[in-house]
């Protein structure tokens, strides 16, 4: 009888047609006027860039943008991230993993994880950059009453 | 589709096919067996090595010896070359741009107690002929200088080099990998005495390639077996590839003028084109650069994304020495070598023409790169 594999055993060749998809269409590409937070950070691997900037409103993300210095994969994950962040609670956001966002896109060759890292740790980046500016603002707003 | 990535794979003539395909089916012998069909086999072998031999201009087809690959043929000249002159002493000398097929074997000779140094190179990728005359002692038995580089285009002058090599009585390999069949080569007037040279890069299939040795150069094998290739490469021949080799390489030696001019017109077009997208520079030499090859940089954008771009837009295919695309997650070597900054060898485009290649090809690449680029650019936080 021939042996049957799963497909799982197969190495993945290329990116899935959801990272391809995202790569050749992003969506939310850009920057926000006046954010309320921005997070930006670097990929120490092999020297990427990652920025996500977020509008909140009632603790709700409302919109996202992102931009990318980096390959296909760093493009698609942030892209991804933008999809999965944008309408969540930010406690929810912050819940969203690299894992996450690879599943969404059915899967990322194993030597390109560390993108998908790079683009939930912008979104990550993003909501604290956002909760330290409102602790900010509390404290400026209620200063004056002390 | 535009294919210009020629560097990484060469479409196989369709002479050369026609000639070298009844190798594996009609005239499948093993040339080591003595009945007609293992002597019409052996025959193909030898004219194969005479084919490859005039191209180099090399003193006789014995100097060549066929192997499975450039990387193969590296292999057996830097470990072969050392280890068999071992007594004279232990030292190596590689340019920094060397493929990796021959940094890898000099790096695991030093492991096993030989001086490896490097040669470096300036921001053209010229290798420093000064630095290689103060660092040849008399211990050093192999030196390794690329006769042009697939990455950056820029080829090296390796008969000087050889005059300096052979002054202090060491041997010097060159890997002509890329330049084969591109730009003339005489081994005798270059004063080569190891050269690699690609089967597939000439046009031929993948699965053969030559060392050539310069009689009286002593080697010693890095594949022990049945003793074909005079001891020096064991394993049964692959016909086909080398037959193949042998009649791209005769191809090679008729049509080299006329085909890299050609190519070269398109390739100077090309780069005259693609240099006026703001911040795209020209990597390597700009006049002593391989004719068909053109390699550029462009800030604020990454070299897989560009590929990427090209390849499902335009339909046309590149190559990059992004950080992005190699395994270990480093940019090229050689293109840090040339000087270059990570973020700056992260935008790497190389564009190696071939036959297929025409002047109509221009102005799509031009516009392609050019809506890539700006793409990339509205995407990129830089
Ligand atoms: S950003 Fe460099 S590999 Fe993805």
């Amino acid at each position: 009888m021939m042996e049957v594999w799963d497909m799982e055993d197969r190495p993945q060749i290329g990116y899935s047609k959801k990272v391809m998809d995202h790569f050749m269409n992003p969506r939310n590409v850009g920057d926000i006027e006046n954010a309320d937070g921005i997070g930006t950070v670097g990929n120490p691997v092999c020297g990427d860039l990652m920025q996500v900037s977020i509008r909140v409103e009632n603790d709700i993300i409302t919109d996202i943008k992102f931009k990318t210095f980096g390959c296909g994969s760093a493009i698609a994950t942030a892209s991804m991230v933008t999809e999965m962040a944008k309408g969540k609670n930010i406690e929810e956001a912050l819940k969203i993993t690299r894992q996450d966002v690879a599943d969404e896109l059915e899967g990322l060759p194993p030597v390109k994880m560390h993108c998908s890292n790079l683009a939930a740790d912008a979104l990550h980046e993003a909501i604290k950059d956002y909760r330290a500016k409102k602790e900010g603002r509390k404290e400026a707003i209620e200063e004056p009453a002390r | 589709m535009v294919y210009l990535d020629h560097a990484s794979s060469v479409p196989v003539d369709p002479r050369v096919l026609a000639f070298a395909g009844r190798y594996l089916k009609e005239e499948y012998g093993n040339p080591s067996s003595l009945y007609a069909l293992g002597l019409s086999a052996k025959q193909a072998v030898e004219e194969a090595r005479v084919g490859v031999a005039a191209l180099v201009h090399a003193e006789t087809p014995s100097t060549i010896v066929f192997t499975g690959s450039a990387t193969e043929s590296n292999n057996l000249a830097i470990r072969g070359t050392a280890l068999r002159n071992r007594k004279k002493g232990k030292g190596i000398l590689v340019s920094v741009i060397e493929h990796v097929s021959v940094l890898n074997p000099a790096k695991d000779l030093q492991k096993q107690g030989f001086d490896l140094g490097f040669v470096p190179v300036d921001h053209y990728g010229v290798v420093d002929l000064g630095f290689l005359e103060e660092h040849l002692t008399p211990g050093t038995t192999i030196v390794s200088v690329n006769y042009a580089n697939d990455e950056i285009g820029t080829v090296e002058p390796v008969r000087e080099a050889a005059a300096i090599v052979h002054e202090k009585g060491a041997f010097l390999h060159v890997n002509a990998t890329a330049a084969g069949g591109r730009i003339p080569i005489d081994v005798q007037k270059d004063g080569i005495d190891l050269l690699t040279l690609s089967g597939n890069d000439l046009g031929g299939p993948r699965g053969a390639a030559a060392l050539y040795i310069r009689p009286g150069v002593k080697v010693q094998t890095v594949i022990p077996g049945g003793g074909q290739e005079k001891g020096l490469r064991s394993g049964t021949e692959n016909v086909f590839a080398v037959a193949g080799m042998g009649e791209a390489a005769r191809i090679a030696a008729l049509e080299m003028e006329g085909e890299m001019a050609r190519e070269k017109a398109i390739r100077d077009s090309l780069i005259e084109e693609v240099l006026t997208i703001e911040d795209s520079y020209l990597t390597g030499h700009p006049d002593f650069r391989l004719p068909n090859h053109a390699s550029f940089r462009f800030s604020r954008i990454e070299g897989e994304s560009i590929l990427l771009n090209l390849d499902t837009f335009f339909g046309i295919q590149v190559a990059t020495g992004s950080a992005c695309t190699s395994r270990t997650l480093e940019p090229s070597h050689v293109l840090l070598a040339i000087g270059l900054a990570h973020e700056e060898a992260h935008g790497s485009v190389v564009m190696s023409l071939g036959r297929s290649n025409a002047m109509d090809d221009v102005p799509l690449v031009r516009r392609a790169m050019k809506e890539t680029v700006t793409r990339l650019r509205s995407i990129s936080p830089l």
